[in-house]
């Protein structure tokens, strides 16, 4: 019996109940389409994670205070008081240092920010020049800060689009004053937008000069972290140990695992995010998984029901010289057909799905052809699967008995 | 005994066995039936006929004894084996048509042939052609809830002959359906026992048995009677 007239028969059959057919397929395309689009929500989530970390700059090392290890417990990072401006001062100008082209010394804090009409909680972050070269920051009008600015410990800000939005609505920024930290500040600058959700919003940011931050608004003396700029990119690892053992032997420390400071390459959060994201995605689909799962017990328990009322066409068939692998690949055929079906209509859902949750939640629309080929593959797998049992079932009925049933 | 012989029931025994009891539904029994015959085989229900049925239709075996269905033992064959047997060599005619619902005369008709590994256009012309002898050759693609009870059971002959079987095997063919159509039924078996065919007819009615030319009766699973069915067979011409 050639497969065509047996994929038409098949097709045939199912199509006499409509409704049931169709509530069979229902779970698989419900768990086709749940995969697809969780997976590719993880992927945009990864993938859209990982864009703004590059956004941050390029060839980063960050080093942050606190000990990496302190006698078994670690230490918060960025909560320390152990880097200071002279840290950043001699990485920059030390002759040892070799690999390293731009020093920031940054200290930041979240901090109330008001105007006379509107206030926001942002990130204030003292800056020297040097940081919109480390991590890429553009103005989009007026000027970041300048060196004048540090020397003279001006009272001016430069703030983020998302911060202007907020204070000022649609009218400029530049010229307004707005306080934070006790001080009233001049807006000279905005930032142009880079974008970006999740964990750090850098639009949502106000920069001041390093020296006001210090002295009037924070009263600190110590930096809360300094950005360096690698010459390139295949000097990282050497950057982070120079860098590293100059800070050792300034800071007096001989064992490195007591050190009061740490360093982190852009590579090392990029690896720990994508990790996280990673177990993120795996979760996800797991949960797919299981509803993709059920559906396929859902065509198993269609399947049994259909050989069970079937039970007289079986045994007549087999009276008439049906071997069993003949029943068993006709009833194969249509479980393989109601899940690659519901695996092509999955498919489509999940796409449209994960369109639609990228544009509401205004991420990235990543649908990987592996999952598409992937779902192909496990919705037919899951036909042959739940399918067999009933099948098998059905190939083994007893002609007599089968042609008896009533 | 010679190469005359379609079937050849040697001390066949068929007992079903419970927990609690065994029945025994056939007690050795023997008997031959050569080419060209037709024989009813009758007796009230409870008899043993079905079972009888069953084993010569090789969809049951005997529990012993020996049963030779045109010179093959089916004795020692596998499920796969005899469903090879019964669509070579067997054609079925059921009660109840026992046709697929849904599906054209057409269709039905054909379907022993795909089981057979006949190519579909020949398939579909010796369907044809068989469906013209029973008479619904305008009937093709009618679905078997659009006919008659009747014409039904000239499809399920139509299909029972398509293979060109060694025996006709009839379980209660007329018994759902009107005695007027019974009787075309009827007429089909003869005039295709006149042309060659052997058939073995399953029935309790015994105006239906006359139309054999040999009755054998059975009762408590044994053969109370073989006789010959010729002088029924006039009767009923006398009529």
């Amino acid at each position: 019996m050639n497969l065509i007239n047996l994929f038409l028969e098949s097709l045939s059959t199912l199509t006499l109940n409509k409704t049931r057919t169709g509530l069979a397929i229902l779970g698989i395309i419900i768990g086709i389409g749940s995969v697809i689009a969780l997976v590719s929500l993880g992927q945009a989530t990864q993938k859209s994670i990982q864009n703004q970390i590059q956004s941050l700059g390029s060839n980063l090392l960050t080093v942050s205070p606190g000990a990496v290890n302190q006698g078994g417990v670690r230490g918060a990072s960025g909560g320390g008081t152990t880097l200071t401006l002279e840290d950043a001062k001699t990485i920059e100008s030390s002759p040892q240092i070799t690999t390293i082209q731009t020093v920031s010394p940054e200290l930041s804090k979240r901090t109330q920010i008001t105007t006379g009409a509107s206030n926001t909680n942002v990130q204030v972050i003292g800056v020297t020049p040097a940081y919109s070269d480390v991590h890429k920051i553009a103005v989009d009008s007026g000027n970041f800060i300048t060196q004048h600015d540090v020397d003279a410990m001006t009272k001016v800000a430069v703030i983020g689009p998302q911060v202007a939005t907020d204070l000022f609505g649609t009218s400029s920024p530049i010229g307004q004053k707005i306080r934070a930290g006790g001080q009233t500040l001049t807006v000279v600058g905005v930032t142009v937008s880079k974008g970006g959700t999740g964990f750090q919003n850098q639009d949502d940011i106000v920069f001041v000069p390093l020296s006001t931050a210090q002295k009037q608004m924070f009263g600190s003396d110590y930096l809360s972290s300094i950005a360096l700029e690698a010459k390139s990119s295949d000097q990282m690892l050497a950057a982070q140990d120079e860098v590293g053992y100059f800070l050792l032997a300034r800071h007096k420390i001989t064992d490195p695992t007591l050190a009061d400071f740490s360093i982190f390459s852009q590579q090392d959060i990029l690896n720990t995010a994508s990790s996280v994201t990673g177990t993120f995605t795996t979760l996800l689909s797991g949960v797919a998984a299981i509803s993709l799962l059920v559906g396929g017990i859902g065509i198993m328990n269609i399947m049994l029901v259909t050989v069970t009322e079937r039970t007289r066409e079986i045994g007549l068939r087999k009276a008439l010289g049906a071997k069993k692998k003949i029943i068993i690949t006709q009833f194969l055929s249509e479980s393989i057909i109601l899940t690659f079906t519901g695996g092509l209509f999955g498919i489509v859902l999940g796409i449209l799905a994960s369109f639609i949750i990228s544009k509401i939640s205004n991420s990235l629309f990543v649908v990987s052809p592996s999952s598409i080929l992937l779902a192909f593959a496990v919705s037919a797998a899951i036909g042959i699967i739940f399918g067999w049992y009933p099948a098998q079932r059905a190939s083994n009925l007893q002609p007599i008995e089968a042609l008896r049933y009533e | 005994m010679t190469d005359k012989a379609i079937i050849k029931a040697s001390h066949l025994t068929k007992v079903y066995k419970t927990d609690l009891l065994e029945t025994v539904a056939l007690s050795d029994v023997s008997f031959t039936i050569n080419k060209g015959e037709f024989v009813a085989i009758m007796g009230p229900s409870g008899s043993g006929k079905s079972t009888l049925m069953h084993i010569l239709g090789a969809l049951d075996k005997p529990t012993s004894g020996e049963y030779i269905l045109d010179g093959e033992n089916v004795e020692n064959l596998s499920d796969d084996e005899l469903a090879d047997i019964r669509n070579r060599k067997i054609g079925f005619v059921f009660q109840a048509f026992n046709l697929l619902p849904r599906t054209s005369t057409l269709k039905n008709v054909i379907l022993p042939m795909t089981y057979a590994g006949i190519p579909k256009d020949e398939a579909e012309k010796t369907a044809i052609k068989y469906l013209k002898m029973v008479g619904l050759n305008d009937r093709l693609n009618h679905t078997s809830n659009q006919i008659s009870g009747g014409q039904q059971q000239r499809v399920a002959i139509a299909r029972a002959l398509v293979l060109n079987p060694a025996i006709i095997l009839a379980d209660e063919p007329t018994g759902n359906i009107a005695s007027a159509q019974a009787n075309e039924i009827m007429a089909i078996f003869q005039d295709l026992n006149n042309k060659g065919h052997t058939i073995v007819m399953i029935t309790h009615e015994p105006d239906i048995a006359e139309h054999a030319k040999r009755i054998i009766h059975i009762r408590d699973g044994k053969i109370a009677q073989d006789s010959n069915g010729h002088k029924q067979l006039l009767v009923k011409k006398n009529k």
